[in-house]
């Protein structure tokens, strides 16, 4: 019997790490740490007074204290420093309550409000988080302060997961589906935005009757922005809009949002995975100053 | 800060609302014990202000830990809204 090979994960995406080469350890201050356990990745961000100083991004592992501890490892790799010189730790997430080093939790909602602050910018009022398994939409004041937020955890309509169904049932690498997504040559009616199972259904009836992999996707994909437009609007959206996580490094959604919204949003040179992070960091900052832990 | 507490799914748009500006004048917090199913707690939110909100356990079934409070027919009394002098609290559905 001929062996088919191994089948590809094409709901894998790059995991990394990232040290800032210019900024000065031994000059700062306050060294603060953020660890972000999601459902489906983990963030591990170390700053310097306030500057982002190294950072990891990798995909959660079953068990939750683990994959904080291996994401922060990873983040600290190489630099030198050990969990013991970062004066405060803040944990958050789904998994927040299950970082064994960190100082304290505090929620995803008021860290990616926080995060986004830092890498969008003060400017930035409405932030729409999509997680691995969840949804946020969060208003905020031009202190990164949320004024308003929703969140939807029930359902993987909306989410990474739901992509990530998408990819592996066309075939197509999480980090092309959005650009694919966009070559179609007219915008197809969306499939069911009610439900990913209900959607998946629909889309191997697609695929049966003859649709491009492209089509399928680009209906999948305005769905999607159709179900979180619809979470935000309960919440109202103000300018300037930004959006964090994976989803953020769609371009078939962002677009579709874009367009459902009227409005476009920010963009940014971070990476978005890493805005709750960012802002549990920024938290741990705050807190070590209101403490006196300074070195 | 407005807190929405809840969930979207095939069926609708279930949430709780809590204007915690609001709920942090309140010192007595009554709507903690007026709720039958054990719905609010008290909790010290992000900002360290104290305020009322969806214990965890209910915020996926929020829809069901209500019920007993709103009746298919009948006459419909939502005893959190009744309990809280601050108007504090609303209902998505």
């Amino acid at each position: 019997m001929a062996e088919t090979g191994a089948k590809k994960e094409f709901w894998r995406w790059k995991e990394y790490n990232w040290k800032n080469p210019d900024l000065d350890l031994s000059a700062g201050k306050i060294i603060s740490g953020g660890v972000d356990v999601g459902s489906v990745s983990s963030q591990a961000v170390v700053m310097v007074d306030g500057e982002l100083f190294c950072y990891s991004n990798m995909r959660t592992g079953s068990d939750s204290p683990t994959s904080a501890q291996r994401a922060f490892d990873w983040a600290i790799e190489g630099t030198g420093l050990t969990v013991a010189d970062i004066q405060y730790i803040v944990g958050t997430g789904y998994g927040r309550i299950n970082v064994p080093f960190a100082h304290k939790a505090i929620t995803e909602i008021a860290c990616h409000a926080r995060g986004a602050n830092y890498i969008y910018g003060p400017s930035v009022r409405t932030v729409l988080d999509m997680g691995g398994q969840d949804c946020k939409a969060i208003r905020c004041d031009d202190k990164g302060k949320v004024t308003t937020f929703l969140m939807n955890d029930k359902c993987a309509a909306g989410t990474g997961r739901g992509m990530e169904v998408f990819a592996d049932l066309l075939g197509v690498s999480i980090e092309d589906v959005g650009e694919l997504s966009l070559t179609v040559e007219e915008e197809p009616e969306p499939v069911s935005s009610t439900c990913v199972v209900f959607a998946k259904t629909e889309a191997t009836g697609l695929l049966r009757a003859g649709w491009p992999r492209e089509k399928v996707l680009a209906a999948y994909c305005s769905a999607m922005a159709h179900r979180v437009v619809t979470l935000l609007e309960r919440i109202g959206v103000e300018k300037e809009f930004a959006i964090t996580g994976g989803i953020a490094k769609n371009a078939g959604v962002v677009r579709r949002i874009e367009q459902e919204l009227g409005i476009s949003a920010l963009t940014t040179s971070y990476d978005t995975q890493i805005a709750g992070a960012v802002g549990a960091a920024l938290f741990g900052r705050a807190l070590a100053q209101k403490e006196g832990k300074q070195r | 800060m407005i807190a929405n507490y809840g969930y979207k799914d095939g069926s609708g748009d279930y949430f709780i609302s809590i204007n915690t500006d609001m709920c942090v004048e309140c010192t007595q917090k009554p709507c903690q014990a007026a709720c039958p199913a054990g719905v609010l707690e008290i909790i010290a939110d992000d900002y360290d202000d104290l305020v009322a909100a969806v214990r965890e356990e209910h915020r996926k079934k929020i829809k069901y830990s209500c019920a007993q409070c709103k009746p298919v027919a009948g006459e419909r009394s939502l005893v959190c809204l009744d309990a809280c002098s601050f108007k504090a609290i609303s209902h998505s559905w």
